[in-house]
């Protein structure tokens, strides 16, 4: 019988318009056997009705009405596939600068990121700002896919000066831990995508494919240390489950054991992890991110929002927090403005008591011209909270670290903020 | 990554994301309910949703939108689920909107009561004020629902913007709305064709029989087979064939399109399914009659 992936990858995809995301990634579905026939013939449908000969590949992966009718994609979309090892879900997210914050969108739950380059044209501003999000927002892996080598005869020179481009500016990024990769290919003939390309026997790396399936995530956090957010609890009191009391939540980081000697934050508490329980049966140890219910020692009343840790690992508990920003909302931000402020299962009120800095989105630098926060806009921020947060530095825990700005009066989530 | 860290599955990691946003769910709304349609994506939902409580009840009802044309098996199998795990059923109806007036029946070969589920879905949430209303699609499935949200915004009239949605970010779901609006939610999002059938093969969840391969009365419209039955409009010079056949989806039973299959066990669908190149909508009526038809539906308010 068929048996499951192993192991699963969120990978996110960017690049300018034009520069053949579309076309790749139709071409990793078509290539790995992911497409189906009706898709196929749907798209050749379309593509004839367009006037293209060929079957255009870019379109599988086009997705709304409006979409179509402009020819760009303005949303992310996601798309999945598999291979016999591993499971892949695809945040594929638009390239236009008034669409950062799909690109934020999609790289919050990354753990590589693809980035396509014209090769003709080489780093251009749009993939400073690629790069840059994916390594504010501390995705693992970046690969760049230096594109359309076709159009330059598989010229190596040419290769080797992107290549160059890219790891100048790389040193540069705010999260050094990202690891960087790069690849020939040409998404339109299909060279070094899922099939090694005879036209780069100078390229002794692997292909797209196989980096994909083959580099390492450690986004299951068990390394990390325990965090895990209360989001409620489970009450009953029948004859098979007397007096029963549990606290529900996923783990944001590190290892769960029955044995625990743990801690309650921010309300101070002790006490000791007695079971860990599923429907389908109970747990010595759970591990990130797994969706798990907590039985303690003692009858403590936990609200939604208390975190509970181990002793002695604990995080940071305050009120003033300071954010890297990415601003999401076409109304700018305006420090009189009340926000709620969510971070895990936790919601507060805040007030902006700084803006430290807003970068210039060209040249990733300070703009001192700049005074607020308007739509892509990033930067960094100090808030104060009306509730005390338990927190980690994002680079230390992507969960515990992260928080979203909802503005209170039209519920609309409006930034979303790194903890340094 | 340290050595002694055991690994997760892909199916444990969407299950754990899953159950994750439905406690989010129950945290968030005050009365959410879940949109059952009686197939293996809203059971495989519903047992992630007895997961998300055990050893509680399941703090939603269900809620069945029925076209008057649905298969008597999902009817018989619904009411059994209702029963044994305890749930709190209310049923929508197609039927009573169009008796009311607020829907419009189709006419033709083609009509379908599908347009329709859409009135008397909105209806039947504004009458009961749920204020969430969790649904089994995933982003696979189709084109329009790759875009969607797990949390997705829909305004007083119960329409969806797709150029207007909440950014989403991380694992932070935002549910805060206005009065008269309202969220749909989908757990399954993530979940592919090929994972639900893994997940209920692991987990060993009930599903109709209609799922397995069956003898069947049928015939074949426009390269569709349709299960002949009193609610399907016939059309001259076509006769009625028995074929071995299975669903992959089951909706309505006047466009919900069988294949030609001997797959009468969990492992031979799983197979099947590894090397099936269709779509499972591709076999829904419904969704052929333009390239943007879900999306249209969807826009409307449809599941
Ligand atoms: N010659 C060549 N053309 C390509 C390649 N990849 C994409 N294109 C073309 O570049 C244009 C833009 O591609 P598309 O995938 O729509 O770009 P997107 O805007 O980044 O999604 C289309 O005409 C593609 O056929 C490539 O590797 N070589």
């Amino acid at each position: 019988m068929y048996h499951e992936p192993t192991s699963l990858l969120r990978f996110t995809t960017a690049g300018s318009v034009d520069d053949g995301k579309s076309t790749l990634i139709g071409r990793l579905l078509y290539d790995s056997k992911s497409i189906f026939e009706d898709q196929i013939n749907a798209v050749e449908a379309a593509s004839t009705k367009r006037g293209k000969e060929q079957i255009d590949l870019s379109l599988l992966t086009d997705g709304l009405k409006a979409e179509r009718e402009q020819g760009i994609t303005i949303d992310v979309a996601y798309r999945y596939f598999a291979t016999p090892n591993r499971k892949f879900i695809i945040a594929d997210t638009p390239g236009h600068a008034e669409y950062t914050r799909n690109m934020v969108t999609g790289s919050s739950t990354a753990d590589v990121a693809l980035v396509l380059c014209d090769v003709r044209h080489g780093m251009v501003e749009q993939s400073k700002r690629h790069l840059y999000i994916a390594s504010l927002l501390g995705i693992e892996h970046i690969i760049i896919c230096v594109n359309k080598m076709d159009l330059v005869g598989f010229d190596q020179a040419q290769y080797d000066a992107v290549v160059q481009e890219f790891s100048e500016y790389a040193a540069k990024l705010p999260n050094q831990s990202s690891g960087l990769q790069y690849v020939p290919i040409s998404a339109l003939e299909g060279d070094n995508v899922v099939h090694a390309s005879d036209h780069t026997p100078w390229y002794d790396g692997q292909t797209l494919m196989q980096l994909l399936e083959n580099l390492e995530v450690t986004h299951h956090q068990g390394h990390q240390q325990l965090r895990f957010p209360v989001q409620g609890t489970v009450r009953v009191d029948t004859a098979q489950h007397p007096d029963y009391r549990a606290y529900t939540g996923q783990i944001a980081g590190g290892t769960l054991r029955v044995g625990d000697a743990v801690e309650i934050l921010p309300a101070g508490r002790t006490s000791t992890v007695t079971s860990i329980e599923t429907m389908t049966g109970t747990l010595e140890t759970a591990v990130a991110p797994q969706s798990v219910s907590v039985r303690l020692a003692d009858d403590i009343d936990l609200p939604r929002g208390e975190m509970i840790v181990r002793q002695g690992d604990t995080p940071t508990v305050g009120q003033e927090l300071k954010l890297r920003l990415c601003w999401l909302s076409e109304t700018p931000l305006n420090p009189g403005r009340k926000y709620v402020l969510q971070h895990t299962s936790n919601a507060t009120r805040c007030v902006i008591k700084d803006i430290e800095v807003v970068l210039d989105i060209n040249t990733l630098e300070a703009d001192p011209e700049k005074k607020t926060f308007a739509t892509n806009d990033l930067g960094r921020i100090v808030v104060k909270t009306m509730k005390p947060i338990v927190y980690d530095p994002y680079e230390k825990n992507r969960v515990t670290g992260s928080v979203i700005l909802i503005d209170e009066a039209t519920h609309v989530t409006v930034a979303g903020g790194m903890i340094v | 990554m340290t050595k002694n860290t055991p690994s997760l599955t892909h199916l444990q990691l969407i299950e754990a994301e899953s159950i994750h946003m439905i406690r989010e769910v129950a945290a968030q709304f005050e009365k959410p309910v879940i949109m059952f349609s009686g197939g293996k994506d809203s059971i495989t939902m519903l047992h992630l949703c007895r997961k998300a409580f055990w050893p509680a009840p399941v703090p939603f009802p269900l809620l069945h939108i029925d076209t008057g044309h649905n298969f008597p098996e999902t009817l018989a199998f619904r009411d059994n689920l209702v029963e044994e795990f305890g749930l709190k059923l209310i049923v929508g109806s197609v039927q009573a909107s169009i008796d009311k007036g607020t829907a419009v029946e189709e006419t033709g070969k083609d009509a379908s009561r599908i347009r329709l589920q859409t009135v008397s879905l909105l209806e039947a949430l504004e009458a009961h004020g749920f204020d969430c209303a969790l649904g089994g699609a995933r982003r696979d499935e189709e084109k329009a629902r790759a875009k969607e949200r797990f949390f997705s915004h829909r305004d007083e009239f119960g329409q969806w913007h797709p150029r207007h949605q909440r950014p989403e970010l991380w694992r932070m779901y935002n549910g805060r709305r206005n009065v008269g609006e309202h969220f749909r939610a989908f757990p399954l999002s993530n979940w592919t064709e090929m994972d639900i059938w893994q997940y209920i093969y692991k987990e060993e969840i009930a599903i109709p029989s209609l799922y397995f391969a069956h003898d069947r009365e049928c015939v074949v419209r426009n390269g569709i087979i349709l299960s002949n039955s009193e609610h399907l409009p016939p059309v001259a010079d076509e006769t009625p064939q028995v074929m071995q056949v299975r669903f992959r989806t089951i909706g309505d039973m006047t466009c919900t399109g069988a294949v030609a299959s001997d797959a009468d066990t969990l492992e031979k669908i799983i197979d099947e399914v590894a090397t099936t190149r269709t779509t499972e909508r591709g076999a829904r009526a419904d969704d052929r009659r333009s390239e943007t038809s879900l999306e249209d539906r969807k826009r409307e308010g449809y599941f």
